[in-house]
C-alpha cells in the first residue's frame, strides 16, 4: 500500500461526520454564542459578563453543582452495591432485576419527571412527605435516571475483574473489608470515576427532570438557558450560560478522558464466575432491594394513576389520547404525536447509525505515526461533545442558524430528527468503538493473507462482530431519539410535536383530564422505550450505554 | 506442625474435582503435586488455601482449618501469573502483608527480600514494567514476606519460557531451602517438580494416585500413566514386558516403564555386557543430538523401541544392531 492512501483514507472516512457535526452542531451552538457577544451585530461582550454577575445566575450554577454532585454521590453509593449483587452473586431472576434496573436509564426524562410528581404530589402515595418541588425531588429523579450508569459501567468492571489478585490478598492475611479497601476498589476505581464524571455531566446537564420537577423555582445551567430564550428572550443571558456549561463540559470531559482505564495488555484476565450470595451478602442484597423499591415505585404509581379516573379504575386516560385534551391543550391528538415520534425516530436513528459507524471506523483505525494518534484524540472527544452540550442550546442554536438560504430548514420535516441524530451520535459511537477496538488487526492481515481482498476481509472479521452491537445500537438510538426532549422542544412544531413535548405541554395545562392524559401517554412512552430496550438487552452487547 | 488432609473431596457444580485426598507435609518440606491439567491439583491447592469449600479434613499441625478463612490461615498463595497488584509499585507489593499487620521495619524486610530474589533496586517499579521472571521473583518475595507457615504455590514458573524456567526452578528451590519454608507446589512439570520439590504426589482425574519422596515414586510408578506421566518414554506390558526384563537379567512382571536411554546401542564384544538373552533388532531411524544419537528400533518381539548410540556411532536405517539394557532406566511396574 502506498504511503498516501492511509492519510486519505483515514480523511475519507472522517469526511462525513466531521462536515454534518460541523455543519449541525458547531454551526448552531457557536451561533447561539455569537447572538450573545453580537447581540445587534456589534461586538458587545458586556452583556455577557453582567449576565454572569447577576445573582440569578450565581443561584443557578451553584444548584447545577450542588445538585449534580449530590446527585452523582448517591447514584454511585446506591449503584456499587446493586453493582457487585448484579455482577458477582448469583441467583434466580437475577438478569430479571438487572434489566428492571436498567430501565430508568432508557426511560424519557419527562416521563421519569411525570412519574416523580405523581409519586410525591400532593395526591400521591408520598405526598404526606411534602416533598414535591422540592430539591430532595429532583435529586431523587436524577439518582433514579443514574443509578443505572452506574450499575452499568461498574458491574461491568466488576464482573470482568480477575478475582485472583483478591485471593492473593486474603491469603497473604488481608480481611474482606481490607480486601475490598486495598485491591477491588483500586482496581473498580477507573470505572468508578469515570462512570462518576458521565453521571455528573448527565445531572449537570439534565433538562427534562429539572424542568418537570423543578418549575421555575429550582432552575439548573440547562433549564435556565432554556426559560432565557423562551420565556425571557434574553438571548445574552442565554448565551452566557451556554458558555459556561460548554467550558465546563470540555473540561469535564477532558478530565474523566484522562482517567479511562488502559487494560495492561500484557495480563491475562480470568473473570470470576459469580457466586451463590453468602450471609455476608446481606447488606449489599438489602441495598439492592430497597433500590429496586425506589425505582419500582415512581413507576407503579404512574401506572396507576393512569388507569384511574377520580378514584374509579377506568381506561379513559388512555382513550382520550385520541383527542386533543381539554381546554385546547393540544393541537394534534395525542396518538398523532406518537406516530409522528416513530417517523422521527427512525429518521434520526438512520442518521445517528450511518454517523455513528463512520465515525467508530475511523477513530479505530490504526493509526501508526504519534500525529494520526493525536487527530484520533481529537476526533474521539469531538463526536463526544454532543453528550455534554446543552440540549437546549443546540436546539435553539438551530433555530437562529439554520434559517436562511443555503440551510433554511426550518420546516424541513428533517430538522428534528436531525437535531436528534446529533444527541444520539456518541451512544452509537461509544457503542460500536469498543467493538471494533476488540478486533485483532491480526485477523484482518490473516484475512488477506489468505486471499481476501479489503471488501472481503471486512465481510469476514467486521462484519460477524459488527452485526449485533450495530442493531442494538440502532434501537439505542431510537429509544434515545422517542425521548428526547431538550432540543426537541425547541425545533418540534407545534402542529407537529412529538410525544415527550406533548406530555409537557399536558402537565402544563390545567384540568384532570390532561393530567391524566399525561399519565397515559407517559406510560405509552415508557413502554414503548422499554420493549425496544428489551429488544436490544437481548443481544446482550456488553459495550451498549457503557459511556 | 505439619499439614494433613484427610479424605478431602471439592465438587464444582456436582462434578467432582476432588476425590478423597488424603496427604501429609511435613514442616520444612517442598512437597509437588504433579498432575496433567484438569486432574484437580489447583483445585486441590485452593481448597487448601481455603478459596474453595471441601469435604474431608485440611488440618495445621493437628488443628482442622474447616471454619478458618483465607486471611486468617497463615499460608501465603502464589499464582501461575503472579497476580501483583498493578496500581502498587513492587516494594509496595511485597511488603502489602506487612502494612496489613502494621508489622514494624517494613522497609528493611522488603529490601531483604528483594535481594533474597535478586531484585534489589526494584522498588519503585510498576509490575507492569517488568518481564514475566520478574514479576514471579516479587510475587514469590510478597508470599514469603509474611513468613507463612505454609507457601502455596500454582504453577509458579508455567507462564515463563523454558529456559528461564529451568533457571528460576534452581532459585526457587535455593530459596525455599533458605528460607526453611514448607511449601506446597502444584505443577504439570515432572522436571519442575524434581529440582524444586522433596516429595512428590501424583494426581489424575481428581485422584491421588500415588505419593512419597521423589525418588520412591520415580522408582517406582504406580501404573503405566503415572510412569508416561513421570517422564518415562514408552510402558511395555505383558510378553513384551517380559522379554525386557529378562534381557536386562530382572524378574519378569507386568509392565516395565522404559526410559528413551535405557537401551543402548551395544559396540563392545558381544557377551561382554549383556546379561541375560540379547537384544537385537532393526533401526527403523536415527537423528543426531549434540549429546547422543537417538535412534528408533524395531526389536524382534518387542516391537518400536526408542534407543541412543554414541554420537560417534553412525547406524543408519535398515541396519541390524545389538542393544544393552541400563537397569536403572528401567521401572518395574508391580
Amino acid at each position: 500500500m502506498t504511503t498516501w492512501r492511509r492519510p486519505v483514507t483515514l480523511i475519507g472516512l472522517a469526511l462525513v461526520p466531521v462536515a454534518v457535526l460541523g455543519v449541525f452542531f458547531v454551526l448552531p451552538v457557536s451561533g447561539m454564542v455569537a447572538r450573545g457577544f453580537w447581540p445587534d451585530g456589534d461586538f458587545a461582550p458586556g452583556e455577557v459578563l453582567d449576565v454572569l454577575t447577576r445573582p440569578r445566575t450565581g443561584r443557578v450554577v451553584w444548584f447545577t453543582v450542588w445538585s449534580a454532585g449530590v446527585a452523582t454521590l448517591l447514584a454511585v453509593a446506591v449503584g456499587l452495591p446493586a453493582a457487585y449483587v448484579l455482577h458477582r452473586l448469583d441467583f434466580p431472576l437475577r438478569r430479571a432485576v438487572r434489566a428492571a434496573l436498567l430501565v430508568p436509564f432508557v426511560l424519557p426524562t419527562v416521563v421519569v419527571g411525570v412519574a416523580f410528581r405523581q409519586l410525591l404530589g400532593e395526591a400521591g402515595p408520598l405526598g404526606f412527605l411534602g416533598l414535591d418541588g422540592t430539591p430532595v425531588a429532583i435529586l431523587a429523579g436524577l439518582v433514579f435516571f443514574n443509578a443505572a450508569v452506574v450499575i452499568r459501567a461498574v458491574g461491568a468492571s466488576w464482573e470482568s475483574m480477575d478475582a485472583r489478585p483478591a485471593e492473593a490478598a486474603a491469603a497473604l492475611g488481608a480481611s474482606p473489608r481490607q480486601v475490598f479497601l486495598t485491591v477491588t476498589l483500586p482496581s473498580l476505581r477507573p470505572a468508578i470515576v469515570s462512570a462518576a464524571s458521565v453521571v455528573f455531566l448527565f445531572c449537570a446537564t439534565s433538562f427534562g427532570v429539572v424542568l418537570t420537577l423543578g418549575g421555575t423555582q429550582y432552575s439548573s445551567v440547562e433549564t435556565e438557558i432554556y426559560l432565557l430564550t423562551t420565556d425571557l428572550l434574553d438571548l445574552p443571558g442565554a448565551a452566557a450560560l451556554s458558555i459556561v456549561q460548554l467550558v465546563a463540559v470540555v473540561v469535564l470531559l477532558a478530565i474523566a478522558g484522562r482517567l479511562r482505564a488502559s487494560a495492561d495488555p500484557s495480563i491475562v484476565r480470568v473473570p470470576a464466575r459469580p457466586r451463590r450470595p453468602r450471609r455476608s451478602d446481606l447488606g449489599q442484597l438489602v441495598a439492592t432491594g430497597l433500590l429496586l423499591v425506589f425505582v419500582a415505585a415512581p413507576l407503579v404509581t404512574l401506572l396507576v394513576g393512569s388507569l384511574q379516573v377520580g378514584d374509579a379504575w377506568s381506561l379513559d386516560n388512555y382513550r382520550a389520547l385520541t383527542t386533543t385534551g381539554s381546554q385546547q391543550a393540544l393541537l394534534v391528538p395525542v396518538t398523532e404525536a406518537l406516530a409522528t415520534s416513530l417517523r422521527t425516530a427512525v429518521d434520526a436513528t438512520w442518521m445517528s447509525l450511518s454517523l455513528g459507524l463512520l465515525v467508530a471506523l475511523a477513530v479505530t483505525r490504526r493509526w501508526r505515526s504519534r500525529a494520526e494518534r493525536r487527530i484520533r484524540g481529537l476526533l474521539d472527544g469531538f463526536f463526544m461533545l454532543p453528550l455534554g452540550v446543552s440540549a437546549a442550546t443546540l436546539g435553539f442554536g438551530f433555530l437562529i442558524t439554520l434559517d436562511s438560504p443555503p440551510l433554511d430548514l426550518r420546516d424541513s420535516p428533517l430538522l428534528v430528527p436531525l437535531a436528534q441524530a446529533l444527541v444520539a451520535l456518541p451512544l452509537v459511537v461509544r457503542t460500536l468503538v469498543p467493538v471494533l477496538d476488540g478486533i485483532d488487526d491480526r485477523q484482518r492481515q490473516a484475512a488477506a493473507s489468505l486471499g481476501a481482498g479489503p471488501l472481503r476481509a471486512v465481510m469476514t472479521v467486521d462484519l460477524p462482530v459488527l452485526w449485533k452491537p450495530l442493531v442494538a445500537a440502532s434501537g439505542f438510538a431510537f429509544a434515545a431519539s422517542l425521548g428526547e426532549f431538550g432540543a426537541t422542544a425547541f425545533l418540534a412544531r407545534d402542529d407537529h410535536p412529538t410525544l415527550p413535548v406533548v406530555i409537557f405541554r399536558l402537565i402544563g395545562h390545567p384540568g384532570a383530564m390532561n393530567y391524566g392524559m399525561a399519565l397515559a401517554a407517559s406510560v405509552v412512552l415508557a413502554v414503548t422505550t422499554a420493549v425496544v430496550m428489551a429488544a436490544v438487552e437481548r443481544l446482550r452487547v456488553p459495550s451498549l450505554g457503557a459511556i | 506442625m505439619s499439614l494433613s488432609l484427610t479424605g478431602v473431596s471439592v465438587d464444582y457444580d456436582g462434578v467432582p474435582a476432588v476425590v478423597d485426598v488424603s496427604l501429609e507435609l511435613p514442616a520444612g518440606q517442598v512437597l509437588a503435586v504433579l498432575g496433567p491439567s484438569g486432574s484437580g491439583k489447583s483445585t486441590l491447592l485452593r481448597a487448601v488455601a481455603g478459596l474453595e469449600p471441601a469435604r474431608g479434613t485440611i488440618a495445621w499441625a493437628g488443628e482442622d482449618l474447616a471454619h478458618v478463612p483465607t486471611h486468617k490461615r497463615g499460608f501465603a498463595l502464589m499464582f501461575q501469573d503472579g497476580q501483583l497488584f498493578t496500581h502498587l509499585t513492587v516494594a509496595r507489593n511485597v511488603g502489602y502483608a506487612l502494612r496489613l499487620r502494621r508489622a514494624r521495619d517494613t522497609a528493611t524486610r522488603v529490601r531483604d527480600l528483594l535481594a533474597l530474589v535478586g531484585l534489589e533496586g526494584y522498588d519503585d517499579r510498576l509490575p507492569s514494567t517488568l518481564s514475566g521472571g520478574e514479576r514471579q521473583r516479587v510475587a514469590l518475595a510478597r508470599s514469603l514476606a509474611v513468613e507463612p507457615r505454609l507457601l502455596l504455590l500454582d504453577e509458579p514458573l508455567s507462564a515463563l519460557d523454558a529456559g528461564l524456567r529451568e533457571r528460576l526452578a534452581g532459585e526457587l528451590r535455593e530459596i525455599l531451602v533458605t528460607a526453611g519454608t514448607t511449601a506446597l507446589m502444584v505443577t504439570h512439570d515432572h522436571e519442575e517438580a524434581y529440582t524444586v520439590a522433596d516429595r512428590l504426589a501424583v494426581m489424575r482425574d481428581g485422584r491421588l494416585v500415588q505419593s512419597g519422596a521423589i525418588d520412591e515414586v520415580w522408582r517406582a510408578p504406580v501404573d503405566p500413566a503415572t510412569a508416561l506421566f513421570l517422564g518415562y518414554a514408552r510402558v511395555l506390558e505383558g510378553p513384551a514386558a517380559a522379554r525386557l526384563l529378562i534381557a536386562a537379567g530382572l524378574a519378569p512382571a507386568r509392565a516395565v516403564a522404559v526410559r528413551r536411554s535405557a537401551l543402548t546401542v551395544d559396540v563392545s564384544p558381544p557377551a561382554a555386557l549383556t546379561r541375560g538373552d540379547p537384544l537385537v533388532g532393526v533401526v527403523v531411524s536415527a537423528r543426531v543430538t549434540p549429546d547422543q544419537v537417538r535412534l528408533v528400533v524395531d526389536l524382534e518381539g518387542l516391537g518400536e523401541l526408542d534407543a541412543v548410540a554414541a554420537v560417534d556411532t553412525h547406524p543408519s536405517a535398515g541396519e541390524p544392531v545389538r542393544l544393552s539394557v541400563d537397569r536403572s532406566r528401567l521401572a518395574v511396574i508391580g
